[in-house]
């Protein structure tokens, strides 16, 4: 069942380093395996910790994520993944009362710094979220929609067009581009979604468990297009599927939920390559996960 | 004590867990006592429905009925394009109370519904804290206000100084409009789903992006119903106007300076005259209002189908 192809073809970006020669010197991760030198990352995450009204929610989270490869986020729920994502994107300014700590570059650009516009870092980083959420208007509206928004008003056919064969769904709703997006089906208002996020060509897409609420089927189109993408975009994937996170990521990052003086905070455990992390846990909580014995 | 609760408890266990007489199948059409007292409850409660339905459905039966064969004998052509002769006189029409009506709800509308989806607007998607609590609170207080007490704040506040007019009446009436629309339409606006926002900002789009582009047009088909409502229910309104528009028995094009009409402000006083055929006209004028105020909610339905398709 468990196909690793992927992960072990997923080229190793260096050789297993552990000094960290790209990165200040201070930046020491403290609840983290140091990952595997990542050749060129898209992004720094450096001590960051969430609260949600004051309810500490992660905990001090250090982790680089390499550019062009798909980088899965595993763990019980609660232990903050979702919330990490939305760090990424700077989606948690939505949220009343949510404060985020740390540092978070984007290919070496702070996106939490004064002169950052949240919109412009959500216009690179493309989301998919757990639901698929088109907008009440036609297939061609939905995918146009971010184009538009941008001025991105040239060639607008021919970008709807690439975005929508970009996500596999071109020959489904060629024919039917003006019909409302919620008459597809669920997987196929997903992959309008992956469309219509990467319409605009970000660099990075965030998928939060994008396919679970999908059949097997869907589920595998949707991971045989992300295999599609991956190179050409960085994607960093939330799921609960552990054969998926095995089947389609390069690197795993574990996460789980402390008991810490009562209250309960998510923290990053093991992160490493997936390969490793599936058949080799440095730490025992992970193992035990994967293998699905709970702590 | 102990032992015997002891054996209860394992009696209870293994008949759960070996039922002595396994399941076996039950025709259908093979219904138990209980099931038939369910369904004829179920049966005697729809019938109570039924007749509740009926009950309310009766007095606006009886109205529809009462105004139609009362008014269609002075309904006509002649209704619609003359204006009230004296309430002795036969024939003419009311005229100057449509052109009245349809001017002051036309500026109320436009008064009161661009500010009250405004407002609306504002409560939905950035309402936090005392200030969006007070207008909620007040907005909640004006939609109880009789609309004698607007009429008089209009009078006092504004006629005082200019003079009766079609302004006067339009603002009394958008002053009654005004929370109507705020409050469907803040209904209307916390239907869409938070997860179009999501997308909406997901994709790089600013505040007032989201809401421009798929907040408003999301919830448009129901604000444009909730407007309609209030645009009814200026369309009726008396009170307001008395003490604002006054009554004209000329046409009146004029925005202000000069007193106007409107349907019902004539059907008020037609009714009050003793002579039959004021009387007459005041049946063809409700019927004609009913008319308007049945047409709206259609209206609403073709405009909002129209912009969807
Ligand atoms: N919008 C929010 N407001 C308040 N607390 C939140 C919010 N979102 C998440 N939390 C809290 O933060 C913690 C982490 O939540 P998060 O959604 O990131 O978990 P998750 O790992 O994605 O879980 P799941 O696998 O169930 O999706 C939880 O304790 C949750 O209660
Ligand atoms: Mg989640």
């Amino acid at each position: 069942m468990v196909d690793n192809t992927q992960a072990q073809a997923a080229p190793t970006a260096a050789p297993a380093q552990t000094g960290q020669t790209n990165t200040a010197p201070e930046f020491t991760p403290r609840h983290t395996t140091v990952p595997r030198e990542v050749g060129e990352a898209v992004f720094d995450v450096e001590t960051v910790s969430v609260a949600y009204g004051g309810a500490p929610a992660l905990k001090e989270v250090s982790m680089r994520i390499p550019k062009g490869e798909i980088t899965a986020l595993i763990g019980p729920s609660g232990c903050g993944k979702s919330t990490m994502l939305r760090c990424l994107n700077r989606m948690n300014d939505l949220i009343d009362g949510a404060s985020v700590s740390g540092r978070i570059t984007y290919h070496g650009e702070d996106i939490y710094a004064e002169d950052v516009d949240p919109a412009e870092v959500r216009r690179r980083i493309g989301m998919v979220f757990q639901k698929p959420n088109p907008f009440a208007m036609s297939i061609y509206d939905n995918v146009a929609f971010g184009p538009k928004l941008h001025g991105m008003k040239s060639n607008l056919d021919d970008r709807v067009e690439k975005a929508l064969r970009g996500a596999a769904l071109w020959d489904e709703v060629k024919d039917k581009l003006n019909d409302q997006g919620h008459a597809l089906s669920g997987g196929q208002q997903q992959r309008l979604c992956i469309a219509r996020a990467i319409a605009l060509e970000p660099d990075v897409i965030l998928m939060d468990e994008p396919a679970s609420a999908l059949d097997p089927i869907s589920t595998l189109a949707i991971e045989d297009l992300m295999r599609k993408l991956r190179g050409q975009y960085s994607i960093v994937i939330v799921t609960h599927n552990m054969q998926q996170a095995a089947r389609i990521s390069d690197r795993t990052a574990f996460f789980t939920v402390d008991m810490e003086q009562g209250v309960r905070v998510g923290e990053l455990v093991e992160y490493d390559l997936t390969e490793t992390v599936f058949t080799n846990a440095s730490d025992q909580r992970t193992e035990s996960y994967i293998t699905g014995r709970f702590g | 004590m102990e032992d015997r609760a002891c054996r209860r408890r394992r009696r209870a266990k293994t008949t759960t867990l070996t039922p002595e007489t396994p399941p076996t199948f039950r025709p259908l059409g093979e219904i138990d006592a209980h099931t038939r007292r369910r369904k004829r409850r179920s049966q005697l409660f729809r019938y109570v429905l039924l007749v509740a339905m009926g009950l309310s459905l009766f007095p606006l039966v009886l109205i529809l009925w009462t105004v139609v064969s009362n008014g269609i004998g002075a309904f006509g052509g002649e209704f619609l394009t003359q204006p009230e002769p004296p309430a002795r006189r036969e024939g003419g029409g009311y005229l100057n109370g449509i052109v009245g009506t349809l001017y002051m709800v036309g500026i109320a509308t436009v008064l009161a519904v661009p500010l009250g989806v405004l407002a609306a607007v504002y409560l939905v998607e950035y309402g936090r804290g005392w200030f969006a609590g007070t207008v909620r609170f007040f907005t909640d207080v004006m939609t109880g206000v009789p609309s004698v007490f607007v009429g008089l704040f209009v009078y006092a506040a504004l006629v005082r100084q200019f003079s009766f007019g079609t302004i006067m009446g339009a603002v009394g009436l958008a002053i009654m409009m005004l929370p109507i629309v705020v409050r469907s339409s803040e209904e209307m606006l916390k239907l869409v789903p938070e997860d179009q926002r999501a997308a909406s900002a997901g994709l790089g789009a600013r505040k007032w992006q989201t809401i421009t582009k798929v907040v408003l047009p999301t919830a448009g088909p129901g604000i444009v119903t909730g407007s309609m409502l209030a645009v009814a229910r200026a369309a009726g309104e008396t009170a307001v106007l008395l003490l604002t528009a006054l009554g004209s028995l000329q046409v009146v094009t004029a925005f202000s300076g000069v007193a106007q009409s409107s349907i019902t402000l004539l059907i008020y006083q037609g009714a009050k005259q003793p002579f039959d055929p004021g009387k007459e006209r005041a049946w063809a004028g409700a019927m004609l209002l009913m008319g308007i105020v049945f047409l709206l909610p259609f209206t609403a339905r073709w405009i909002t189908a129209r912009r969807t398709r």
